[in-house]
């Protein structure tokens, strides 16, 4: 499998009010075509800093980050944006234009490429029939549940079609069983459309769910890295065992609160 | 209850004040949506940080807004006399209107873009959505209900200051206000100019808000 995501020795800090944060310490890996990769922590570890250095909403101080070859922080302001449409993501609050219904939310991503009015609403009714809510294309979205709210995100996210999809704490704010309706979707996705899809999260039951290969995050540096299965058959890290340990003996919201 | 005379001058007025505060209104909206999109999109948690411009143009609003009306109105003459051609009348108190309208409705547009969620403003970014498209399709998209209740807030305030202009013989239920009830003691037509006053802030801000409300689709 060729690689799709490359990040080498990024580093991001924040100047606050008491001095220099360091969110991410020199961290590299890969992530290959079609699979999905979860980055797990903590919170405060540095997840959603990390996932917002793949499509540079947040700009490293150092490292490079390939994307399909091609490095992120040499493009140019244009160029970045073209290069933005390639990689969706969908977020834990959903982040849904408040004051446009579910149709013209789904189009708008489609507005920003250019694509005309009428050919952009046609692809929308096919999204929604993708995410099974078709019956709520005029809806607004303060009239969906969070669970419907995310699966808008997931078809305004498809429009373009992307090759990377990153999910911060995707299902953070959803209950268990819609939680695994959003996973299944997700998985549904990768399979269907072959897009790579990065999972942020610090819950071992959604890596558990979907991700193939997991990154364990620690205080903004990457201290384990592999395979699901390698992970829980073998933690090397007492980060790792920590994770594994909160999702076994707690439920997933009691994993929260523990945080 | 009053002549012909003293009727048709009260409709006049009444004209003259709407005239005076909708073009005002018109004309600060020019000046301030913009001010009021730069100073959003400026400050350190706008998405175009700019400290130079930001405190420059912060600067020059608190400036202006910190002047007295009845005092701006006398100090802006000589260029109300540029523009318009003389420094008394309905025409002549837009200028002075306008220049305090300005900054006081760009800090209203500023306040109402930055209630904009931010997470909507990343999603739109994550898409590849430029700096303009983040203005024109999120921030004023998303603020239009708080924008609205804006322009409501703005247009009472001017018709409250183009009363004011009565003073200096701008015209409108001001001036007759003044010139009547204060310096004739005609109490008489002193209320009812008020009357009128006070019947034109209800149904502007009736308006504004059920337009407003109308337009919102945060409601379930």
């Amino acid at each position: 499998m060729e690689p799709i995501i490359r990040v080498e020795n990024i580093n991001k800090t924040f100047s606050a009010a008491n001095g220099q944060v360091e969110a991410v310490k020199d961290i590299s890996f890969t992530i290959e075509k079609g699979d999905i990769f979860g980055i797990i922590g903590l919170s405060g570890a540095g997840k959603s800093t990390l996932v917002r250095c793949l499509n540079l909403l947040e700009r490293p101080n150092e490292g490079r980050v390939y994307v399909d070859g091609k490095n992120l922080m040499e493009l140019s302001e244009k160029e970045l944006r073209k290069e933005r449409q390639d990689i969706g993501m969908i977020f834990q609050h959903f982040n849904l234009l408040m004051q446009r219904n579910v149709l013209d939310n789904i189009c708008f991503p489609l507005e920003i490429a250019g694509i005309g009015r009428k050919e952009a609403r046609k692809r929308a009714y096919e999204l929604l029939e993708t995410v099974g809510l078709s019956e709520k294309a005029k809806a607004y979205p303060a009239q969906l549940s969070g669970g419907q709210k995310q699966r808008v995100a997931i078809a305004r996210v498809l429009a373009n079609n992307p090759k990377i999809l990153l999910c911060d704490e995707a299902t953070s704010a959803l209950d268990p069983q819609t939680t695994k309706s959003i996973l299944t979707l997700l998985k549904d996705i990768n399979h269907k459309y072959g897009i790579t899809i990065v999972v942020i999260t610090h819950e071992m039951a959604v890596i558990q769910e979907i991700c193939s290969k997991v990154a364990v995050l620690d205080q903004g540096r990457l201290v384990e890295e592999g395979t699901v299965e390698e992970l829980f058959r073998a933690p090397k890290t007492e980060e790792a065992k920590k994770l594994i340990l909160n999702g076994k003996g707690l439920g997933v919201e009691e994993v929260d609160d523990y945080v | 209850m009053f002549d012909e005379t003293t009727v048709n001058m009260l409709i006049e007025g009444t004209g003259a004040t709407l005239y005076m505060t909708l073009v005002s209104t018109l004309f600060g909206y020019i000046v301030g949506l913009p001010l009021g999109i730069i100073l959003a999109i400026t400050d350190k948690t706008g998405i175009k940080p700019n400290v130079v411009i930001y405190k420059i143009l912060d600067f020059i609003v608190n400036l202006t807004r910190s002047i007295p009306f009845l005092i701006l109105l006398i100090l802006v003459m000589p260029l109300t006399k540029l523009i318009v051609g003389q420094s008394y009348g309905s025409a002549a108190t837009i200028v002075p209107l306008t220049i305090a309208a300005a900054p006081f409705i760009g800090r209203m547009v500023e306040s109402s873009l930055k209630e904009v969620d931010k997470g909507v403003i990343e999603a739109a970014q994550s898409m590849g959505a430029g700096t303009f498209t983040v203005i024109w399709k999120v921030l004023l998209a998303e603020a239009r209900t708080s924008l609205l209740v804006g322009v409501t807030i703005a247009i009472g305030t001017i018709l409250g200051y183009s009363a004011m202009a009565g003073v200096v013989g701008g015209g409108g239920l001001g001036d007759i206000a003044i010139r009547y009830g204060y310096y004739r003691y005609e109490t008489g037509i002193m209320i009812v100019t008020i009357v009128i006053l006070v019947i034109l802030v209800q149904i502007l801000q009736g308006l504004g808000m059920m337009l407003s409300k109308k337009l919102d689709r945060r409601q379930a």
